[in-house]
């Protein structure tokens, strides 16, 4: 809100003055505006006009037909598209539930000054900062078979006789990438929270233990309201998050064993560089762009998350 | 550890409110061993990687597992600088992320100064339209992207990728001076442009210098962001000496291919790749923290 300014709140007279400013600030809003549109809105335009032809880029001199809304229904009976779905889903609930419940601990426990608090602070910033391939990398490692360390931990505390190869059961890989993913991401969602129980007023806590609120009382009838905005705001990204992942399957398992860890995101990106579909590719990429609209409205609009910067 | 905050006796009411004081808190030994723990977690994997790129070939493939690198060995370390596309990959993610970093700061930053500080039309249309930019998904304006790229040349040219990477920062960029250059009292510029500077002046001799801290928090968060893109570089890059590094240890195969998995000198690359972010992260933990936090809590 402290961003939109004046804009809705004062009624102004539109003298010379007035005039110039409004001039100068859309020149200064202009190359950030053309950046996005020639980028983002113009190409996003041509991949919804490629969603109706036919495109295969395999052969050059291949005809394009136009082929109007056949590659829509195409999506409806395509088995892969909904088993990426699947994934994708999966993946997102889960990965992000657990780092909502496993952030909102961690973010109450270290809401104190204590001493190392640098130190935790400054160790929660690693797994949010690492490339997320090499993140990736490490867990693929970590993961392996023969030779990985969470194996041989798990046969020193005598949890299992034989290594586990995780990469290559599907019920155990998806699994695996989620909690890479959780590593990666629950720090960050820590951090969100944090920072916003460091706005809620102490006087509230103060108030509500003078009147004889256990904590579990406060947290659900205090601490959580109040914390109602940045939780939504966190969700709404790492939703989103969950949904455009590409990066850690690609490295981790490149969307096997079979296509148990193909995600909605691989999945398109298979079909446009390894089946150089670029019709039905497009198509797919149209849909991911619905889901992630459709997920931010649910978020923005249902459930009135206030979004960053843009006021409401 | 779930029960922990629930099943606390609850507390007489002297010591509650000392511990909403906050001061001289002393923690009892299960707060440490919680805080510990998390550290740990965070940590593990990533020391995991740096232990395992310290070990020799033999070392490394031992069974059950040796935890310690004992001696530690750098060989891993030589051989992935020996690769002449290891070194072409650091260069070419340097150059790509600072690049993007530059620009997306200029352009952010005249965009940040409007909306922070003037009156114009259809601002809400535009702030609209970054936090849009923040949730898009990247996979939807690939396809025209890689054949608009390929039709003029820009296939294998860091502009292919310095673009989207502007284009992608600049939500962070322009919330992160947004919020800085709301907090500059806006009397300092009105006082400059008194003097007879103009606006433009103003912002370039009185807002910039002040917001610096602002810019500086800007340019780290870019600069991670940039630096650990995928998507773009992994679709517009194919020559061998143009990946970025995050192409490049994703199809990392080792000096030589006939080995076993190179899990030694990819482990090593690995850490040579995240040191850059991990040093950042050290040193101005409190101003990412505050920058990446900013936009979400104020909204």
């Amino acid at each position: 809100m402290t961003f939109v300014g004046p804009l809705d709140v004062r009624r102004r007279r539109w003298g010379a003055q007035q005039f110039a400013e409004a001039r100068l600030g859309l020149l200064l809003a202009a190359p950030a505006l053309l950046t996005i549109l020639l980028i983002a809105l113009v190409p996003l335009a041509q991949t919804i006009g490629d969603s109706l032809f036919q495109i295969n880029l395999k052969f050059e001199n291949a005809p394009r037909p136009f082929v109007g809304l056949d590659n829509y229904g195409k999506v409806l009976g395509d088995d892969s598209w909904f088993n990426a779905l699947g994934v994708s889903g999966l993946v997102a609930g889960a990965s992000v539930a657990a780092e909502l419940v496993l952030g909102m601990l961690i973010a109450l426990l270290i809401n104190r000054s204590f001493r190392g608090r640098g130190i935790v602070r400054a160790s929660v910033l690693v797994p949010w900062a690492l490339t997320t391939v090499v993140s990736a990398k490490m867990w693929a490692w970590i993961y392996d078979g023969r030779y990985g360390v969470f194996n041989d931990l798990l046969m020193r505390l005598g949890l299992i006789d034989q290594p586990i190869i995780f990469l290559v059961r599907p019920e155990l890989t998806i699994w695996a990438m989620i909690a890479a993913e959780i590593w990666k991401t629950t720090p960050f969602m820590a951090l969100l929270l944090l920072a916003g129980l460091q706005l809620i007023p102490t006087e509230l806590y103060e108030a509500t233990a003078l009147d004889g609120a256990s904590r579990w009382q406060t947290f659900w009838r205090v601490t959580l309201p109040l914390l109602k905005p940045t939780i939504l705001v966190a969700l709404l990204f790492r939703t989103i998050d969950a949904v455009r992942m590409f990066d850690l399957p690609r490295v981790l398992t490149n969307g096997g064993p079979g296509k148990s860890t193909e995600t909605v995101v691989l999945y398109t990106y298979n079909t446009f560089f390894t089946s150089l579909n670029f019709g039905y590719g497009s198509t797919l990429a149209v849909m991911i762009f619905l889901i992630v609209v459709l997920v931010s409205f649910i978020y923005i609009k249902v459930l009135g998350a206030p979004t960053q910067g843009a006021g409401r | 550890m779930t029960t922990r905050a629930p099943a606390l006796p609850h507390p007489p009411l002297r010591e509650t409110l000392s511990h909403w004081e906050r001061a001289g808190v002393r923690e009892g030994v299960g707060f440490y061993v919680f805080v510990a723990a998390f550290v740990v977690f965070c940590l593990a994997p990533f020391v995991w990687t740096l232990l395992t790129s310290l070990k020799g070939p033999t070392t490394i493939f031992e069974v059950p597992v040796r935890y310690l690198p004992t001696p530690p060995d750098l060989t891993n370390y030589q051989d992935i600088f020996g690769l002449e596309r290891f070194r072409w990959a650091l260069l070419n993610s340097a150059i790509v992320a600072s690049s993007a970093t530059a620009i997306s700061l200029v352009i952010g930053s005249l965009c940040a100064y409007a909306v922070a500080r003037l009156y114009f039309p259809f601002k809400n249309l535009l702030l609209a339209l970054v936090l849009a930019i923040a949730m898009f998904p990247g996979i939807a304006i690939i396809g025209p992207l890689f054949r608009e790229f390929n039709a003029w040349g820009l296939t294998n040219n860091y502009l292919a990728l310095i673009l989207p990477n502007v284009t992608f920062t600049l939500p962070i960029c322009i919330w992160v001076l947004t919020a800085f250059f709301s907090d500059l009292p806006a009397e300092l510029e009105e006082s400059a442009r008194v003097d007879g500077c103009t606006r433009i002046q103003a912002f370039y001799k009185i807002t910039v210098p002040l917001a610096a801290p602002g810019v500086f928090t800007a340019a780290i968060l870019l600069f991670i962001q940039a630096w650990n893109e995928f998507l773009f570089a992994r679709t517009f890059m194919s020559q061998p000496n143009r990946l970025t590094a995050t192409v490049a240890i994703a199809q990392f195969e080792g000096a030589d291919i006939s080995a076993q998995y190179p899990w030694g000198q990819i482990t090593a690359a690995s850490i040579v790749i995240t040191l850059p972010l991990v040093v950042l992260v050290l040193l101005f933990q409190r101003r990412i923290i505050s920058g990446l936090t900013a936009g979400a809590v104020k909204g």
